[in-house]
């Protein structure tokens, strides 16, 4: 039987395009130790270390958790390492999660970032490899097809990406740690931004940015002794789930991927969930280019097949007076640390549930959705987290 | 007496039941990642009396710098076919550490079985230049120190602190070769005399060549079951009766490089030194590290070490510690063995390691 675990700790950094006042280990340091603050906690607490980032590529560094061990305080403890593609910073946080829920250890502390500032994530997405047909188009080229497809399956208006473009921009005016603040931001400029990948102009795509997140996942005797010593209530994770589906076969539903039905569907059988839209409060969810919205609505259950766009259009998944408000914190729209961007959705989602959110909370939160994906969008994770202890 | 033995850390009981390895290449150019691990992934199901559509888990471990792109675990996965969608996880480490994520999957009783696996074609790139990247970006990468450079450092201590010499660094390399002479999936197979090891010239002083490691395309898998899953599975299963990782500081100056502390921890908290050890397979590429981590772990000499032929025989990266604790587990799984030990190591000169205790019921 599993053991409850609680998020009794988060962390994150200013996210920005270029953080050239600190290393790597800086950065991370940096999310790390404000995660400690927030769980009481002090580095000798934590039994073991997490650590996940999107390809070593993107900054060229072999394996980085190496040269990391001492900034996490991981010296003399184990540490260790997942690579999942887009979806890492959730898997990182779930690989985590299970080291508690399996009675391992009481108190990790798991951490994701990106430094895009090192390197040139283009660049490292486009090289050749050896034995595979080259894509040489980087994560907006790759996704822009599968974007037409939704676009003429659902029928959906032109502009519903741009909608969540000004969307999730002006709820990062609320989050202070968000990359992007353009409160002057209309429908009429990101359209008239640079078509990047046909239908996604610049301003419907994710940033490049430098930004770490961390989180100490406790027991509950952790949560216990955190919620006591600095008067934050923990949040609860209610239920996590993983899925993977290959790349390409033919009948592959690249838009409405099988494998995040499934993760959801066990995600929400978890948490005792069966109408996500009215049981969720809010949700996090790993949207890069703006189209990804009305997909996920349907992919995680949100709304019907061909429908989710009409949940954008009516305003239903914005903060300021939506029913299922979506990326409150301004999302992957507005600040993109690769490997760290699906944890922020997981770390953004606990922050609801326990009331921390600060400007973009929802009052009242009790339970929220965290979300990532990764690769030709076929690798899931996603948890969701509640205000109170699960049954 | 039980069929199942007590584990020490209070953990579900889980155990290895199959294992299945491609025979080590110097460059295995007819094959792809896929196509390197399709077979082995069909061999371990059939040895393990499983389909895939029976397993809960599946957890790989690989790094993408060996093929110089950024998602070499993702075609990979084209070696199960995961359709149905399967819940996967991938480490950049060595699969030992994936091994170390599905045993701890398995932990909460809602799935019972998880399959594992690594591969590593090093043949594709200089490996010298690439392992370069790993070290610290700032401080010590942009000095490029090579690995087997590198390594020599670690040798010279182990000699300078007298645990032990060039001549015993040898004995090792021609025991691991002559053992490889039993196993068809090594590389370097054959009978030298420690003499004539000790006559090749000094590649960076004090190693020779003999004491490197081959450069390898492998791959490797296993089959983890807990409970009385495994007992349906296999005959002898292998439990995994502790188990622990360690990592120390990146610094070398830092370390003491002569011993291993991560090792000796973990074997500690696994529990190693609890019972006597009939075999031992030790993750050790660079045939000084033997010394050490041998040291570490308190295993005395009547203790049989990388039986296989080790990492001095055949080395594929990242699949190299899985296969410690295949060779290991096959051991028991044949009766030949009921206390084993395995240990595998990720990071420059031994900087994590990870311990394992295998016995057989």
């Amino acid at each position: 039987m599993a053991n409850r675990v609680a998020v009794i700790g988060v962390g994150q950094t200013h996210h920005k395009s270029k953080r050239d006042d600190v290393s790597i280990a800086g950065l991370v340091r940096e999310a790390a130790q404000r995660a400690l603050d927030d769980s009481g906690c002090t580095w000798a607490d934590i039994d073991a270390v997490v650590i996940g980032k999107a390809p070593d590529m993107f900054e060229g560094i072999m394996m980085p958790e190496q040269f990391l061990a001492a900034a996490l305080g991981a010296v003399g403890k184990p540490m260790f390492r997942v690579h999942t593609a887009g979806s890492v910073g959730g898997s990182t946080a779930i690989v985590a999660a299970h080291l508690v829920a399996g009675g391992i250890h009481e108190r990790v502390l798991t951490v994701a970032f990106e430094k895009q500032s090192d390197s040139d994530a283009m660049w490292a997405l486009s090289v050749p490899q050896p034995f595979s047909a080259p894509l040489l188009a980087g994560a907006g080229g790759y996704f822009a097809p599968i974007i037409r497809a939704y676009m003429r399956r659902s029928g959906a208006p032109n502009d519903v990406g741009m909608r969540v473009a000004v969307k999730d921009r002006l709820q990062a005016l609320k989050n202070p740690y968000a990359h992007l603040h353009m409160p002057d931001i209309t429908m009429k400029m990101v359209e008239e931004s640079v078509l990047l990948w046909d239908p996604l102009h610049y301003l419907e795509s994710c940033p490049s940015s430098d930004g770490a997140a961390a989180m100490v996942l406790g027991s509950e005797e952790a949560a216990k002794i955190a919620e006591a010593s600095t008067g934050r209530r923990p949040a609860w994770v209610h239920g996590m789930a993983m899925r993977s589906e290959p790349t390409m076969f033919a009948g592959r539903n690249q838009v409405n991927p099988q494998a995040g039905r499934d993760c959801a569907a066990d995600v929400y059988a978890q948490a005792g969930i069966t109408n996500p839209r009215a049981e969720l409060d809010c949700a996090e969810v790993y949207v890069p280019f703006s189209w990804y919205e009305p997909m996920w609505l349907e992919n995680l259950g949100f709304a019907a097949e061909g429908e989710g766009w009409k949940l954008t259009e009516s305003g239903a998944t914005a903060l300021d007076g939506g029913d299922i408000p979506w990326n409150c914190s301004g999302g992957v729209l507005s600040s993109n640390p690769i490997g760290a961007s699906g944890m922020l959705r997981f770390l953004e989602a606990a922050l609801q549930v326990r009331g921390l959110a600060g400007d973009h909370q929802v009052e009242g939160a009790r339970k929220a959705l965290g979300h990532a994906y990764g690769g030709g969008a076929q690798f899931f994770a996603m948890w969701v987290v509640g205000a109170d202890r699960p049954e | 007496m039980s069929k199942i033995p007590q584990t020490r850390q209070g953990h579900r009981p889980v155990a290895i039941v199959g294992f299945s390895q491609s025979k080590s290449l110097r460059a295995d150019r007819a094959s792809n990642e896929v196509e390197m691990l399709l077979p082995i992934v069909h061999d371990v199901f059939e040895k393990a009396h499983l389909t895939k559509n029976e397993i809960g888990f599946i957890c790989s471990g690989s790094t993408d710098y060996l093929i110089g792109g950024p998602f070499s675990f993702v075609t990979a996965l084209d070696a199960i076919g995961v359709w149905p969608p399967k819940t996967e996880s991938h480490v950049e480490m060595d699969a030992a550490w994936a091994l170390y994520e599905a045993f701890v999957r398995l932990q909460e009783g809602d799935l019972d079985t998880a399959l594992v696996y690594g591969f590593g074609k090093s043949s594709l790139g200089n490996l010298s230049e690439i392992l370069n990247l790993q070290l610290d970006p700032y401080t010590m990468a942009p000095l490029h120190p090579d690995q087997v450079s590198l390594a020599a450092l670690q040798a010279r201590a182990v000699i300078d602190q007298g645990f032990g010499t060039e001549e015993e660094f040898a004995r090792i390399a021609a025991r691991s070769r002559k053992s490889a002479l039993e196993n068809p999936f090594a590389q370097v197979r054959r009978d030298d005399s420690v003499e004539v090891l000790l006559q090749e010239p000094y590649l960076v002083s004090p190693l020779r060549r003999h004491c490197l490691p081959p450069i390898s395309d492998g791959a490797s898998a296993i089959i983890l079951a807990a409970g009385d899953k495994a007992l349906e599975l296999a005959e002898h299963p292998a439990w995994i009766t502790g188990i622990d990782h360690r990592i120390e500081t990146h610094a070398f100056g830092a370390r003491n490089l002569a011993v291993s502390t991560s090792t000796a921890k973990a074997a500690s908290i696994a529990g190693v030194s609890e019972g006597h050890v009939d075999v031992a397979e030790l993750h050790t590429p660079f045939a000084p590290q033997e010394i050490i981590v041998k040291n570490a772990l308190g295993l005395n000499d009547s203790v049989s070490i990388n039986a296989s032929g080790g990492p001095l025989a055949a080395n594929p990266l990242m699949a190299g510690g899985l296969i410690r604790f295949g060779e290991a587990a096959q051991a028991i799984l044949d009766g030949r063995a009921t206390r084993a030990v395995a240990h595998a190591t990720s990071g420059p000169l031994l900087q994590q390691n990870l311990v394992a205790v295998l016995e057989g019921a």
